[in-house]
């Protein structure tokens, strides 16, 4: 009878305890929103497989958090800011949900972004590649994980005027991605001691490329910087091929080129394609590990969207598990105090501005004879330090950085 | 006697038949606007903002398809051009009410619509199809070159505002009765064009246009001014639209939102009142409820799948095929 | 060098080359709609998706079965030609008699389902294709580098536009076409199989479409929404030329792709678009289309 009323007691306790924790946890669940684009132009940079590395982060974790259950709902953006604003808006406001994933198109991100500031939630954006997202538009309620186009633009020009490619023609995408783009290419030639001869936009998207690469061949330049990405970078480099670019002395240099991307255009025609990423999945046995568990659901190789959204997924549970509150604030607050150790990134770091800067790598494509599968596409030539890669607080004009 | 009796007696059925159906038609309505009214209880207030929106737009392009014969393959222009212009006023000029951005925003689309129109009306079927898109796409190009768009980034972030000085319209619920006030005007508005002397003409345009001309109607004149109305219930809709989502985006001047448009008022049903609004419902609804399912990926090719089931077997769409039906089974 | 407004003569020779190649793409295609419309007044909102199955086709033949390109070339455009067949048949035939709108809505519900299901199966990525052996590398033309492979585009489209012209309108087969689709009850005293006739003529200009697929794999990326953007611009062809003209499609086709050249050389941002305002221009003089006959 004694011993009965003691764990009586203890129980009671114990709910007491366990109640008071879950109480900050709104509804007793976290609730987790995935955005991308599903069945458009970006599916394959995170769309359905960037769903499944969410799962498996969330699953890892146990599928709960001090006792609240995590549950994840997810929507198709199809690249439209008006479907991404509505669907945020009814995920804040009638399903409580407490922080957004995913994200691609600038456009749905900014869109998807200023939505979640007005109900003060949380965004972590891993698709998108604008830099602008963590400098003229930050806020403090998002933050951009894997990559954007400034290491992007820094890591891969910079090496390239390095080498000796000093006088640049560049091909732009004709919208504010490929503008913001080409900027940074410039900036980065001009300010290594090279030279932009000419420029020339695009119209997003170009089918064919061929009048373009016959204006850069004419050009003179040394290097063909792409800025653009998916089919355009693809069809750009596959007519360069076709059009004997390289063979008459000129390289090209793609400045955001995803592993899918190079898994589309082949070792054949993208051998020796210098590209910055921020993760590659054949690095040591961490990344081999999980990137063999992600391809046994997906059949695929995860590129670094996928394994961002998997470490910014368990960060964030592992900030809501040791805050024991899903309140938005309190949730980034620590994430900003934690560095991010894991098959990710090394000593990663979110800034106040909301930008996670981590070590990026300069990878060279394989050449035909050193790939040994399909998905074997990558050499790693050089970390690019985290603080070397990213744009310094001291250039920020995000309002949340005291300049 | 007789014949002049049978004609009395006929011209007596036809008018209590029609006083009947417009007896009917307004208890229909009556039903409809009481549902809308209780409606964001049940439903998202934002979801149900989109519905009317796109309601709107689709019945102000169901006015020239349904109507006057006349399909447009460029009404996204006149849905951007009403988003954008909302989008700058209230972006640039801080405080800057709601209502005035709309009627200048409607007034520039109407503008744009005329414009549209001196240069298309003349042209028949297909070629006034392409005729419209053409010019679409010079609009696009011009929203996507112009800076203050901020191109395929979007417009973000514009304030609702306070309506008339003391409506919050931050406040969905708000916003939302806004919405279906203005929604009802643009129906109404139709609905009067529609069963007005003119409207009649449109129609008679619409089944012979030869004898319309014969009978010495200037039919350019009224096929323009039909088309510049239009346009203008265009550009209103896609005014609000983007109060209620505070952005304003390419999206909206893609042609696939001009196709996106044909759609919702074919499976609706062409030519009939409802049924652009039946159609924008159902499109919407589907493409929300598809996109947020496991299924999300296939959400094409269930839309494909729809559509062609809609083309082959409910060709007068919803409103059209129900309406044979209750002919048929009940008259 | 000389000059014309700032721009080389070599440079600008090579850029008319381009444009008259990529024209002979656009005239293909656009042949394609015009032979549908024309003689079966379908309004083929699903070409651009068999384009694009004419691609695909290709690369997946050749990494299941290895078949090379020059098997493609016949194998592929019957392959999607007798699943146009096939449409026509189950789905097209059901609507003949209501309005032509009726089959834009059709063909662009067939076109989503199409590319929808097959983004599903092999992702936007794109594959790849190979240049054949014998087309690798090219010649130096003096002001540009042409590549083999695109000198066959254009031969093979030209010959092919040209041999469907010849059939539409000097032969036997090609009259019947016409007075068939024309008059079919007259036709069907006749003796002969028009519902077949229609078939074979909606196979056909699918079968185009195809080949034009092939034709663009080893340059294009491939992959299941190629279709979408050329899309819109090979309507645009077929308008300015005249709905239904086979001559006025196959000018149009080369000459817009010669005028969208000469747009990347001088206001490369408006390339894309630069084919509308013409369409409007055109229009505006001529409201039937450069070649066709007002109704």
């Amino acid at each position: 009878m004694k011993t009965m009323k003691k764990l009586l007691t203890a129980a009671v306790a114990s709910t007491m305890i366990a109640s008071a924790a879950q109480a900050a946890i709104s509804d007793n669940e976290v609730r987790i929103g995935y955005l991308a684009d599903m069945s458009g132009t970006y599916r394959d940079l995170a769309g359905p497989n960037g769903l499944t590395a969410l799962r498996m982060a969330v699953e890892d974790f146990g599928g709960q958090v001090n006792g609240a259950s995590i549950r994840v709902v997810s929507a198709d953006d199809r690249n439209s800011p008006d479907v991404a604003s509505s669907t945020v808006r009814q995920w804040i406001e009638a399903d409580g949900v407490d922080m957004v994933a995913g994200m691609v198109a600038t456009s749905v991100a900014l869109a998807a972004v200023n939505i979640i500031e007005q109900a003060d939630k949380l965004a972590i954006i891993s698709g998108s590649a604008a830099s602008s997202i963590t400098n003229e538009h930050c806020t403090p309620n998002h933050i951009h994980y894997v990559y954007d186009t400034y290491p992007l633009a820094n890591g891969t020009a910079k090496a390239v005027v390095d080498e000796g490619g000093k006088s640049w023609f560049i091909l732009t995408a004709d919208y504010a991605f490929g503008h913001a783009l080409e900027a940074d290419i410039e900036r980065v030639v001009t300010n290594n001691g090279g030279t932009v001869v000419q420029k020339v936009r695009h119209p997003f998207p170009t089918g064919d490329f061929s009048s373009f690469i016959l204006q850069a061949q004419s050009s003179g330049a040394d290097v063909v910087g792409l800025a653009n990405a998916g089919s355009d970078t693809i069809n750009a480099i596959t007519t360069a091929g076709e059009f004997g670019l390289t063979q008459s002395g000129q390289s090209i240099a793609a400045m955001v080129v995803f592993l899918n991307d190079v898994h589309a255009l082949g070792v054949d025609a993208a051998q020796g394609i210098q590209l910055t990423t921020g993760w590659y999945w054949d690095m040591n046995d961490e990344t081999r590990a999980w990137a063999d568990r992600f391809m046994e659901r997906t059949g695929v190789r995860p590129g670094m969207v996928h394994a961002g959204i998997y470490s910014s997924t368990m960060h964030y549970l592992n900030a809501v598990q040791a805050t024991g509150t899903d309140d938005t604030q309190t949730v980034r607050r620590h994430m900003m105090d934690t560095p991010i150790n894991d098959m990710f990134a090394t000593n990663g770091i979110i800034r106040e501005d909301g930008r996670m800067v981590h070590d990026m790598y300069l990878a060279q494509v394989k050449t035909p004879a050193e790939s040994t599968n399909e998905w074997d596409l990558y050499n790693i030539v050089r970390t690019i330090p985290a603080d070397e890669a990213y744009r310094p607080l001291s250039e920020s004009v995000c309002r949340l950085v005291n300049n | 006697m007789s014949t002049s009796a049978i004609k009395t007696h006929s011209r007596k059925a036809y008018l209590e038949s029609k006083q009947r159906a417009a007896r009917r038609n307004m208890i229909l309505y009556g039903v409809l606007v009481a549902f809308a009214l209780v409606a964001p209880v049940i439903f998202y207030p934002v979801f149900l903002m989109k519905v009317l929106c796109f309601a709107l737009f689709a019945i102000a392009f169901n006015l020239l398809l349904g109507y006057v014969g006349l399909l447009s393959f460029g009404h996204a222009a006149f849905l951007a051009t009403g988003g954008y212009t909302t989008g700058y006023l209230l972006t640039t000029y801080s405080g800057f009410s709601p209502e005035m951005a709309i009627i200048i925003a409607t007034s520039a689309a109407t503008l744009l619509g005329f414009a549209f129109g001196v240069v298309a009306i003349r042209r028949q079927g297909i070629y006034f199809a392409m005729i419209t898109l053409a010019l679409a796409q010079l609009v696009f190009f011009f929203y996507l070159q112009s800076p203050f768009t901020r191109g395929e980034d979007g417009m973000h972030g514009i304030p609702r505002g306070t309506l008339l000085g003391f409506i919050d319209l931050q406040n969905n619920l708000a916003m939302y009765y806004f919405v279906l006030a203005v929604f009802i005007f643009g129906f109404a508005l139709v609905q009067r064009i529609v069963h007005s002397p003119y409207g009649h003409v449109l129609k008679a345009i619409k089944e012979n246009e030869p004898r319309a001309i014969s009978l010495g109607y200037n039919v350019d004149r009224y096929k323009l001014v039909a088309f510049t109305i239009s346009a203008a219930l265009a550009g209103l809709a896609g005014s609000v639209k983007t109060i209620v989502f505070q952005l304003a985006s390419l999206t909206d001047a893609h042609w696939h939102m001009s196709g996106e448009v044909i759609l919702m008022t074919l499976v609706g049903g062409v030519g009939t009142l409802l049924g652009p609004v039946i159609g924008a419902t159902f499109v919407i609804s589907l493409e929300h409820q598809l996109a947020q399912s496991p299924v999300g990926d296939w959400v094409d090719v269930i839309l494909g799948v729809i559509f062609i089931l809609c083309v082959l077997m409910f060709r007068a769409g919803f409103v059209g095929e129900f309406q044979k039906f209750y002919k048929k089974n009940f008259k | 060098m000389s000059m014309i407004f700032g721009v080389p003569i070599a440079v600008l020779s090579g850029q008319l080359l381009l444009g008259l190649i990529n024209g002979a793409f656009y005239a293909l295609l656009s042949l394609g709609l015009a032979v549908i419309f024309g003689l079966l007044k379908i309004i083929n909102f699903a070409h651009g998706a068999f384009y694009m199955l004419g691609a695909l086709c290709t690369v997946v033949l050749f990494n299941t079965l290895g078949i090379n390109y020059w098997v493609a070339l016949f194998l592929a455009p019957l392959i999607v030609g007798t699943l146009g067949i096939l449409i026509e048949y189950f789905l097209l035939r059901k609507i003949a008699n209501e309005d032509h709108i009726y089959s834009l809505l059709l063909t662009f519900g067939v076109a989503l389902v199409i590319q929808g299901v097959l983004t599903n199966i092999y992702g936007v990525s794109g594959m790849r294709y190979a240049i054949p052996e014998v087309f690798r590398g090219g010649v130096n033309l003096g002001f540009m580098f042409l590549p083999y492979y695109r000198a066959w585009v254009i031969v093979a489209a030209l010959v092919v536009c040209f041999g469907t012209w010849f059939m539409i309108e000097k032969t036997k087969l090609g009259s019947y076409l016409r007075a068939g689709t024309e008059n079919s009850k007259l036709m069907q005293a006749f003796g002969i199989n028009v519902p077949l006739l229609v078939s074979l003529t909606y196979g056909f200009g699918v079968m185009l479409a195809a080949f034009a697929g092939v034709l663009a794999a080893p340059i294009y990326s491939v992959n299941p929404v190629m279709g979408g953007n050329i899309l819109i611009i090979v309507f645009a062809v077929v308008v300015i030329g005249g709905m239904g003209s086979i001559v006025g499609s196959i000018f149009t086709g080369l000459a817009m792709g010669i005028i969208e050249g000469l747009t990347k050389v001088f206001y490369p941002e408006a390339s894309s678009t630069v084919i509308f305002l013409v369409m409007v221009i055109v229009l505006l003089v001529r409201p039937a289309g450069l070649f066709g006959k007002e109704a």
